[in-house]
C-alpha cells in the first residue's frame, strides 16, 4: 500500500530542522527532531498558510514563523489554544536514509 | 506504592494556602521524592481563604471557592488527614503528634498554620456570638446569625472587617463598624482615601462609630450588646472582631524553634531547624511578616525548590498590594504612602467624578500608591513599583496613568472599562476588546499568559500588555491577581531574563542544553521564545567561544533576509550611513530585474528594499550585491540596524559637524553586532535634525560645540522622544560613548527589550554613571565590545553567498515529480 520514496540522507537535516522537500502538489516540510525522528507535514500552516519549515524546532511541535502559532509534528494538529490541522505524510528513517511516502490527497487539496 | 518505605516523608502542617500551593509546586519538580502526608484542622480539602467575602456575601458558594477537592489529594497519592491537629513536634524523634497522640514520623516537616484572629481580651469576649472572620465555620456561623438576628457589630475597619460589615449587610443585618481610630483601612489608605470610602460605604447604610475604644461585650447566655470607652452602648446579636491576625507559631515555639513575631526563617524558608519549613503566614522572614495570598506563593515556591533539592532560588522579600473586595467600590493601595521628607507626592482629586489618587515618589521612582474611585491603573503603577522603574520623564502625567501617557500602546483611551467591545486592544493581531472579554469568560481565563494563548493579544509585540491586564483586571474584579514578582523568561522556566544571564556568567554556561539542564527546564527543547533569547544571552556573554546555533534563530536571523506574509523574503544591502553610488545602484537594479523581483523599495533607513525574493535565489542574490562591494544590512536582525544621517557641514548650510561622516564611521565600527532587539541610530547635523535623531534608539545631534548624544527614544508602536545622555567634544568621544552604552545594553538587556524599555527598566541615571562618569567603566565597556566585534564582523551574505556556509538551508531536499 504505502509506496516509499528515498528523499535523502538523515545527516542533511539539521537536528531539530526542516528541509522542504517539492512536488508538484506543493512542498512537503520535512523535520528532524532532536533524537532523529522524522515527519513529514505539507509546508502550510493551517493558520494562513505560512512556511513551516521555516520554524523553530521543539521536542516534536514547529512554531510557525509568521504568527506563532505552534503545530504537533507527529499529527499536524495546532497545540490549543489554536485550532487547526495541517496534513501529515508517513516518513521514516532507515539506515540514516529518509524515506517519505506523499499522501496525494493531502498533497493536492 | 511499593516505594513508599523508601521514600523520604514530607509532613505537612496546616491544609491551607501557601502549604498546598508548596505541595503543589514540588510535585511540579519533584514528582516523585516524598511521601507525602498533609494535616489539617479544618474538615475539608484546600480552599481559597481570600473569597470568603463573597461567600458571605451570598455572591459566591463555599463549592465555588474549593481549590484542592480530596479527589485531588488521592489522585497525587497524598495522604489527607482533615479534621487532625497536630499537638507537638518532637524534633528529638522526627514525629509529629496529633490530638488524639498518634505519632507520625517525618524526614521533613513543613509548617503551615497561617494565623488566628485576635481575639481582644474583653471582658464577654467568650459569649456566644462573639466570633473572629477566618475560615468557613465563621462564615457559617456569621449567615446563621444573620437569618436568627437583627443587629451586628463588626470591630475593626480594615480590610477584613469592612469586608464582613459588607457581608453581613448585604445579608440583612444592621451593621456599626467600630474602629479605634479616625481612618478606616489606615494602613492601606491616607485619611483623604479612607474618607471617601467612609461616605461610599455610608451611603449603602453601613454605620461607622469610631474613633471608638470597645471595653466590654455585654450578655449572660449570648451577647446582646458592646459597650465603649465613653460609656455608650449598642445593642448586638453578633459581634465579629476583626482587628488584626496574629501568626500562629504556638506548636513551633514549643518545639525550640526560634520564633519573634512568627516562626523566623531564612531565605531558603528553613527554620532554625534544617529539616523543618516553614511558609505563610505564620513565618517571619527578614523581620516581616505577611498577611496577602501573593508573597505567600512567592515564598511556596522557594520553599518546593529546596524541597526539591533543586536549589538555588531565595526568597527576598515581597511587596504587597491591595484591593478591596466590596462589590462596587474601587480601592486599590501598594507600598509605602506614609508622608517623609525625603518623598514627593502627586495627588489627584475630582470630588465629582468620585475620584482619588496618590501616587508616593522617592528617587525619582513610585514607591507607593493610593486610588480610589478609578483603579483602572492600580496593576500598572504597581508594575512599576516592583520593577524600580525610574519615572522622572513621565512625572507630570503619572498620575493620569498608563493610557494617557502611551504607555498602554493605544493612545487617547483612558479607562478600558469605557471602552466598546470593538475596540482593538491588540494592534499586532487585531484583537478587541469584546474577544477578550469573551475568552476570559467563557474558558475562565486568570492570568495574563492565558489570555496570550487563547487570543494572541500581546502576545507579539507586548506594547498592549497593560491594557490586556486592565481588561483582565476589570473583567475579573477581586479574582485577578497581578503577574509575579519576576516575570519568567517564558512558560519553559520560572527563572527571570536577569536570573538566566546571571547563571550563565556565574556558572559559566556554554550552550543552550547546558543553560537548561542547569536552570532546570521544564521542557526539553524550550520553545520559539526561550531559544532564541538563550542564543543571544549565550553568543553576547561568550564571544568567540559560543557557537551560534542556528536552530534557535528566528527563521529572518537564520537566513539573513526577512521573511514576508508569502514566505518569500526581502533582501536590503547596507548603505553606509544611507550614502550610495551609481555603481551600487546600477547593481541594485541589474539584481532586481535578473531575479525577477517584484518590488524596490525606498525604506525609512535610507536604504533600498527588494522584496519578494525566493528563499532559492537568495544566495545568488547576494552574490551579485556582494560582488559590487555591498553587504548585508542586516534589516532583520535583532542587533545594529540602519544609522541615518542628514548631509552635514558638507552640504547644508546649516551643518555644523560632519554628521554624514560621523554616521558612516559608527556604522562601520558596530555593524554585525547582536543587540536584545533591533538598534537604529541617527545623526543630525545641528538641531534642526532632519536625521530624526531624538527618536532612535541612540542618536547624535551636532552643534558647534561638539556631539549632544542622546538615547532611549522609539518610533514604532511606541512613540517616545530620546533622552538626552551627555555632551561631548569629539567624534572619537562620540563613539566611544555610543559603543559603551550599546555595550551595557547588550549585558543587561533583556531579549527583544529595546533601548528605551531598558533604560525604562534600569533608568536614566544609572546608566549615565556607568555610561558617561565612569570613565574607566567606559573604556571597559568599550573594549568589551571591540573584542565581540572581531567574531561578529563576517558579513553573512558573502558566508552563504561564496563560502558554501549552511548550503542546505536554501536548497530544497529532494524534488518530486509524482505520477
Ligand atoms: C476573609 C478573608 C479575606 C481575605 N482577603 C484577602 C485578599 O483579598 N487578598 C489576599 O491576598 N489575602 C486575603 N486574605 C488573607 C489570605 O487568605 C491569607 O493570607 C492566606 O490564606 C494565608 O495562608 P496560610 O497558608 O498561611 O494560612 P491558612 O490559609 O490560614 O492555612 C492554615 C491552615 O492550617 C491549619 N492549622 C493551623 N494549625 C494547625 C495544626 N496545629 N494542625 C493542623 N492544622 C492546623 C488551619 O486550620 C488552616 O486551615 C484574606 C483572609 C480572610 C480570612
Ligand atoms: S511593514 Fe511594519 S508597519 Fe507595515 S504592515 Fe508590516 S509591521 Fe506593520
Ligand atoms: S540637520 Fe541641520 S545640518 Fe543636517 S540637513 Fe538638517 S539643517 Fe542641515
Ligand atoms: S500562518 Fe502560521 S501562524 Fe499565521
Amino acid at each position: 500500500m504505502t509506496n516509499w520514496i528515498e528523499i535523502g540522507a538523515l545527516d542533511d537535516i539539521p537536528r531539530l530542522g526542516s528541509r522542504v522537500v517539492r512536488t508538484p502538489g506543493g512542498n512537503i516540510a520535512v523535520f528532524r527532531t532532536e533524537s532523529d525522528e522524522v515527519f513529514a507535514l505539507d509546508d502550510r500552516c493551517p493558520h494562513k498558510g505560512g512556511p513551516l519549515s521555516q520554524g523553530i524546532v521543539h521536542n516534536k511541535r514547529v512554531t510557525c514563523p509568521l504568527h506563532n502559532f505552534v503545530i504537533e509534528l507527529a499529527s499536524g494538529q495546532a497545540v490549543a489554544p489554536d485550532e487547526g490541522c495541517t496534513h501529515t505524510h508517513p516518513a521514516k528513517v532507515e539506515n540514516g536514509i529518509v524515506w517519505l511516502s506523499v499522501r496525494q490527497a493531502a498533497a493536492v487539496s | 506504592m511499593l516505594d513508599k518505605v523508601t521514600k523520604r516523608k514530607l509532613v505537612v502542617i496546616g491544609n491551607g494556602m501557601a502549604g498546598i500551593r508548596t505541595v503543589e509546586a514540588l510535585l511540579e519538580r519533584a514528582p516523585d521524592l516524598y511521601d507525602i502526608t498533609v494535616f489539617g484542622s479544618e474538615p475539608y480539602g484546600n480552599y481559597n481563604r481570600i473569597l470568603l467575602s463573597p461567600v458571605l456575601a451570598g455572591e459566591k458558594t463555599v463549592d465555588d471557592i474549593m481549590l484542592n477537592t480530596v479527589d485531588w489529594y488521592e489522585d497525587n497519592n497524598i495522604t489527607l488527614r482533615k479534621g487532625e491537629t497536630i499537638s507537638m513536634i518532637d524534633r528529638r524523634t522526627c514525629e509529629v503528634v496529633t490530638d488524639a497522640g498518634d505519632r507520625v514520623p517525618y524526614d521533613r516537616l513543613l509548617i503551615a498554620t497561617g494565623s488566628n484572629p485576635i481575639m481582644l481580651p474583653l471582658p464577654g469576649k467568650e459569649l456566644p456570638g462573639v466570633i473572629g472572620f477566618r475560615d468557613i465555620y465563621d462564615v457559617d456561623r456569621m449567615i446563621k446569625a444573620s437569618t436568627d438576628y437583627r443587629n451586628a457589630v463588626v470591630i475593626g475597619g480594615g480590610l477584613l472587617g469592612l469586608e464582613a460589615a459588607n457581608g453581613l449587610m448585604k445579608r440583612g443585618m444592621n451593621v456599626t463598624v467600630v474602629h479605634l481610630l479616625d481612618t478606616l483601612m489606615e494602613r492601606q489608605l491616607d485619611p483623604v482615601a479612607g474618607g471617601l470610602l467612609r461616605k461610599s460605604l455610608e451611603e449603602r447604610g453601613m454605620v461607622f462609630k469610631m474613633p471608638a475604644q470597645t471595653q466590654a461585650i455585654l450578655g449572660e447566655d449570648r451577647v446582646t450588646g458592646v459597650r465603649f470607652g465613653d460609656g455608650t452602648e449598642l445593642p448586638a446579636d453578633l459581634v465579629v472582631m476583626a482587628v488584626g491576625i496574629r501568626p500562629n507559631f504556638e506548636l513551633a515555639k514549643k518545639a525550640g524553634l526560634y520564633c519573634e513575631r512568627g516562626i523566623v526563617v531564612s531565605d531558603t524558608m528553613q527554620t532554625y531547624d534544617g529539616r523543618i519549613y516553614a511558609v505563610g503566614e505564620c513565618v517571619q522572614h527578614r523581620r516581616q511578616t505577611y498577611g496577602l495570598v501573593a508573597p505567600l506563593f512567592d515564598q511556596a515556591k522557594v520553599c518546593a525548590n529546596h524541597l526539591a533539592m533543586k536549589g538555588f532560588a531565595t526568597y527576598d522579600g515581597s511587596v504587597t498590594s491591595t484591593k478591596l473586595k466590596v462589590t462596587g467600590i474601587d480601592l486599590f493601595s501598594a507600598g509605602d504612602f506614609a508622608p517623609g521628607p525625603d518623598k514627593e507626592e502627586i495627588v489627584l482629586q475630582d470630588a465629582n467624578r468620585g475620584v482619588y489618587k496618590r501616587i508616593i515618589l522617592k528617587d525619582k521612582k513610585i514607591v507607593g500608591a493610593v486610588l480610589y474611585g478609578d483603579t483602572i491603573d492600580g496593576p500598572w503603577y504597581f508594575q512599576h513599583l516592583r520593577d524600580g522603574t525610574d519615572v522622572s520623564h513621565m512625572r507630570e502625567r503619572l498620575v493620569f496613568g498608563a493610557a494617557n501617557l502611551g504607555d498602554g500602546g493605544v493612545s487617547g483611551q483612558n479607562s478600558v472599562a469605557a471602552m466598546s467591545d470593538e475596540t482593538e486592544i491588540c494592534g499586532c493581531n487585531g484583537v478587541c476588546k469584546g474577544a477578550i472579554v469573551k475568552a476570559i469568560s467563557d474558558k475562565k481565563l486568570f492570568t495574563l499568559d492565558d489570555v496570550r494563548a487563547h487570543t494572541k493579544a500581546s502576545s507579539s509585540c507586548g506594547s498592549c500588555t497593560g491594557l490586556v491586564e486592565q481588561v483582565l483586571a476589570f473583567t475579573l474584579g477581586g479574582d485577578y491577581s497581578a503577574a509575579p514578582k519576576v516575570k519568567p523568561l517564558c512558560k519553559c522556566t520560572d527563572h527571570s531574563h536577569d536570573d538566566v544571564r546571571r547563571v550563565i556568567v556565574e556558572q559559566q554556561l556554554k550552550t543552550i542544553p547546558a543553560v537548561m539542564r542547569f536552570m532546570e527546564w521544564k521542557t526539553l527543547n524550550g520553545c520559539h521564545s526561550c531559544r532564541p533569547a538563550l542564543n543571544y544571552y549565550l553568543l553576547a556573554t561568550w564571544p568567540g567561544e559560543y557557537r551560534d546555533d542556528q536552530q534557535s534563530r528566528f527563521i529572518n536571523e537564520r537566513v539573513h533576509a526577512n521573511i514576508q506574509k508569502d514566505g518569500t523574503y526581502s533582501v536590503v544591502p547596507r548603505m553606509w550611513g544611507g550614502v550610495t553610488t551609481p555603481s551600487e545602484l546600477r547593481a541594485i537594479a541589474d539584481v532586481a530585474e535578473k531575479f525577477n523581483i517584484p518590488t524596490v523599495k525606498v525604506t525609512g533607513g535610507q536604504r533600498i528594499d527588494l522584496l519578494g525574493v525566493k528563499k532559492e535565489d537568495l544566495p545568488a542574490v547576494w552574490a551579485d550585491l556582494n560582488d559590487a562591494g555591498m553587504v548585508s544590512g542586516h534589516a532583520y536582525a535583532k542587533g545594529l540596524r540602519t544609522v541615518k544621517t542628514c548631509v552635514g557641514s558638507e552640504w547644508c548650510r546649516f551643518g555644523t559637524q560632519d554628521s554624514t561622516g560621523l554616521g558612516v564611521k559608527l556604522e562601520k565600527f558596530m555593524w554585525g553586532s547582536w543587540t536584545p532587539a533591533k538598534v537604529k541610530l541617527g545623526v543630525s547635523g545641528c538641531p534642526r535634525n532632519c536625521a530624526e535623531a531624538t527618536c532612535k534608539d541612540v542618536g547624535v545631534v551636532c552643534v558647534d560645540s561638539g556631539y549632544e548624544i542622546h538615547f532611549a527614544g522609539a518610533a514604532g508602536l511606541h512613540i517616545k522622544g530620546t533622552e538626552f545622555l551627555t555632551k561631548v567634544e569629539t567624534e572619537d568621544e562620540t563613539l566611544e560613548v555610543i559603543v559603551a552604552l550599546t555595550q551595557l545594553y547588550r549585558e543587561e538587556g533583556w531579549y527583544l527589550e529595546r533601548m528605551y524599555k531598558w533604560c525604562d527598566r534600569v533608568g536614566l541615571e544609572q546608566i549615565r554613571k556607568r555610561v558617561v562618569d565612569d570613565v574607566a567603566n567606559r573604556k571597559a565597556l568599550f573594549a568589551r565590545f571591540a573584542h565581540s566585534q572581531q567574531f561578529a564582523q563576517t558579513d553573512p551574505w558573502a558566508e552563504r553567498a561564496s563560502r558554501g556556509v549552511d548550503r542546505n538551508e536554501f536548497a530544497p531536499l529532494a524534488e518530486l515529480e509524482l505520477a
